[in-house]
């Protein structure tokens, strides 16, 4: 499990290096399921036995899976997919208005050999 | 994509999946599912009706626009957090009213409304990437 | 069929009622934001409904300071489950202010927007994002769970995104992307060190890891983790040296949306540095002070160096957000009650002042037709009254007597020089002189410097043309949330009395945090 975390989170590295944006989005999602992962990992792995009580008792009497790295996982997915999804649009729209997705051409923002500012009247 | 097996069959199994979003939306109390689950088959089922027939029949379809459907789950989210003040416990607290109807009972409780309000956010806000994803300059 | 006594896991009683204050704000923000977005479309409507309901967040906000200055920090359970296992929110002095001065400079914004924002950019949505942008900023301010601080910073990050792009230019993309993805990846470490931290406590609750970190005696891990909050808020933050996306994006929005932003999403990512590192994990602070008063130096002097080699106005402001983030920094390294309090202050003076000042850039942009200082203005011939504001905020933002970036400077100068830190006491009056030097090259060249005459040939008709600015400047949209937020930063810099002594509580507060344990667990007793 460690190792596959590892692993995740290398592509994902490798990935953001990368000079064209939909690689990057790509690795953006990579990372999201690493962390994913971290966190189930961290939240210790037991049996897969669920938390629920059913009826009226007040433990299950038995060691159950911890449920609360599962709800922050759930939530990092709701966050990372939706993070995912404005990233593709984003990116889709920088490369119609931009016309490019290579990170080193996006210069349009701060645009090279500025003038420097006057110094005196 | 536009080809005739796809496009009759498009609108079918896309009023079929806004249906089977309902019932995981409703079945998420006790069992898996829920509200973002059920959200998201909804909005994919817009999506394949948006690939299929184009982004104006699904914009038409939907009558109101994709975010202000996302405003109006946000809403019902909240006012259930907040109908809790009326009961003097603290914010989002879960407040259950089993209603009597054929026989049965029912469970209402602002849990669902919550749901229900997170199933319009998932749908208004991913049904409107999809469609801005989908609408191209040339079409 | 056996009843199950509840008590000892959930709150039985009710809560008293002046502490749905806590909840308040977000609650507020959340119903209009999601009201203004199921009217977006009607762009007469909006600010109608926008503006009255700012004022309102401002009104609740001052309430919630007042609520916790009186009765000390409150607590707010989510859904009765009692902490450590049910979301708190746990409000003290600091929270309260830093949200109280978000809503005052949201309220300038919401104003300026009505006037600044056209159309198109309501139709897609600069009042709804406003909202949602300020669920996520009070959301980060008064939470008590570190996992729920994720989430907000996530809220205001997604609508950040909306308020970035507004209008969709090609600049804007440009700029967004980079934010986005340097964004992405700092909230990323964020959850990462959430997570480990996670596995190390088992809690997420804010008290209950204070609680818990001072009796942890395996240090190792917990300085990797504070190194790696310090890594992701300090990303957050812009400070250096990772606060390259933020002059890369913050000149090309719409001016009110750089207003907010660097107003209010920099100052975020201090307050959780403040949080976590002062109140959390006060002894792996200390051992890594020395590397938080290096970025704290490194961040001032290279961001007021960076202003002085801006022509466009607004990026050097962006530069000047990246100095004050620096003297922000200093208060934590130092981690003296002076120093955090300075800190505190300096925060609150600057998310008013960066907002005031992108405010008035923007006006001054309409006025002469240009945010670069190389096309000469001659603002002050035709606008003395934004002229004499913007002399004076840029004294203020220089630390200049008598407006507010005085004090907390003069605080921090004092608390660095208490320990024996005189060269990062140096680096903060060599920030001032070179900021001073850099806003009075901007005020001089493009304010007092006179706009050229027009060629002789010239018919009289263009002369008037000429003279008249692009556009004109509305006295109630525009100059209401600048004189507004000017008069506070001279009423801060005249009468700094009862901010200092707030501030002072905030930083007792955080040093000492049994009150705030305390307000999550009354039944700790004292500590």
């Amino acid at each position: 499990m460690t190792l596959l975390v590892g692993i995740f989170f290398a592509v994902a590295i490798y990935l953001f290096l990368s000079q064209h944006i939909i690689r990057m989005v790509l690795g953006a999602a990579v990372l999201g399921n690493a962390v994913n992962l971290l966190i189930f990992t961290s939240g210790r792995l037991t049996l897969e036995i669920p938390p629920i009580l059913t009826g009226y008792e007040t433990t299950t009497g038995m060691l159950t899976a911890n449920p609360l790295p599962q709800a922050l996982i759930l939530t990092a997915i709701v966050i990372s997919f939706s993070f995912f999804a404005f990233l593709l649009v984003l990116s889709y729209r920088a490369y119609q208005e931009l016309g490019t997705d290579d990170t080193d051409e996006m210069r349009f923002a701060e645009p090279e050999n500025q003038d420097l500012p006057p110094l005196g009247y | 994509m536009r080809t005739l097996i796809f496009r009759t069959v498009a609108p079918y199994l896309a009023s079929l999946m806004i249906l089977f979003s309902i019932f995981v939306l409703l079945r998420g109390h006790n069992e898996p599912g829920g509200g973002f689950i059920g959200g998201l088959i909804a909005a994919s089922a817009f999506a394949i009706y948006g690939i299929a027939c184009g982004v104006s029949p699904v914009r038409r379809a939907l009558h109101f626009h994709p975010m202000a459907i996302s405003g109006t789950g946000l809403l019902a989210s909240t006012a259930a957090g907040m109908l809790s003040i009326f009961f003097k416990v603290p914010f989002m607290t879960g407040l259950w009213l089993d209603i009597p109807l054929f026989g049965d009972s029912i469970a209402v409780s602002t849990v669902m409304l919550f749901d229900i309000g997170v199933y319009l956010v998932v749908v208004g806000s991913i049904t409107s990437i999809a469609l801005a994803l989908e609408e191209r300059p040339n079409s | 069929m056996t009843t199950i006594d509840l008590s000892a896991a959930m709150i039985t009683q009710a809560p008293p009622l002046a502490d749905w204050l806590v909840v308040a704000p977000l609650v507020l923000c959340m119903v209009l934001g999601a009201v203004l977005l199921m009217v977006r479309k009607d762009t007469q409507i909006q600010p109608v409904i926008a503006i009255p309901g700012l004022v309102a967040l401002v009104l609740v906000d001052a309430a919630l300071l007042a609520h916790v200055w009186m009765n000390g920090t409150v607590t707010m359970t989510m859904g009765r489950w009692l902490p450590p296992f049910g979301i708190a929110f746990t409000v003290d002095i600091l929270g309260a202010l830093l949200t109280l001065t978000g809503g005052i400079a949201a309220l300038a914004g919401g104003i300026f927007g009505a006037g600044d924002v056209n159309d198109s950019g309501r139709r897609y949505g600069f009042y709804p994002f406003l909202f949602l942008m300020m669920v996520g900023v009070s959301g980060a301010f008064l939470t008590g769970d570190i996992f729920n601080l994720y989430v907000w910073f996530e809220v205001l990050l997604i609508s950040s995104f909306g308020l970035l792009i507004l209008g969709s230019e090609r600049g804007q993309i440009d700029g967004a992307t980079k934010y986005a993805f340097l964004n992405l990846v700092a909230t990323t470490l964020f959850l990462i060190a959430t997570g480990y931290l996670y596995g190390i406590f088992g809690t997420l609750n804010m008290a209950d890891i204070a609680l818990k970190a001072q009796t942890m005696d395996d240090k190792a891990p917990m300085v990797t983790l504070v190194s790696m909050y310090l890594l992701a808020f300090g990303m957050k933050a812009a400070a250096f040296p990772a606060n390259f996306w933020l002059p890369a994006s913050y000149h090309t929005p719409r001016v009110v949306v750089s207003a907010l932003f660097g107003g209010l999403l920099t100052k975020v990512g201090v307050y959780a540095l403040i949080r976590v590192l002062l109140m959390l994990f006060p002894a792996e602070r200390d051992l890594l002070g020395w590397v938080i008063a290096l970025i704290a130096a490194a961040t001032m002097v290279l961001g007021a160096m960076g202003a002085l080699a801006q022509t466009d106005v607004r990026r050097m402001l962006g530069y000047l957000v990246i100095s004050g983030i620096g003297v922000m920094l200093a208060g934590i390294a130092l981690a003296s009650p002076a120093g955090v309090a300075a800190t505190v202050f300096y925060a609150v003076h600057s998310m008013i002042v960066m907002t005031a000042l992108y405010l008035a850039s923007g006006m001054a942009a309409r006025a002469s037709g240009s945010f670069s200082i190389a096309e000469p203005g001659g603002i002050y011939q035709s606008h003395v009254v934004l002229a004499g504001i913007t002399l004076a905020l840029f004294f203020a933002v220089s630390g200049l007597p008598p407006f507010s970036g005085f004090w907390p400077k003069a605080l921090m100068v004092k608390a660095s020089l208490d320990v024996g830190a005189w060269w990062l006491a140096a680096a903060i009056l060599l920030t001032g002189f070179l900021t001073t030097i850099a806003v009075g090259r901007v005020w001089l060249l493009a304010y007092w410097r006179p706009a050229p005459a027009p060629p002789e040939e010239a018919s009289t008709g263009a002369k008037a043309a000429a003279v008249t600015p692009v556009h004109a400047l509305s006295p109630l949209l525009d100059f209401l949330p600048l004189v507004m937020l000017t008069a506070l930063v001279v009423l801060i810099g005249i009468f700094p009395q009862k901010l200092l002594e707030l501030s002072q509580i905030a930083s007792e507060q955080l040093l000492n945090p049994a009150e705030y344990i305390r307000s999550v667990f009354p039944t700790e007793g004292l500590q």
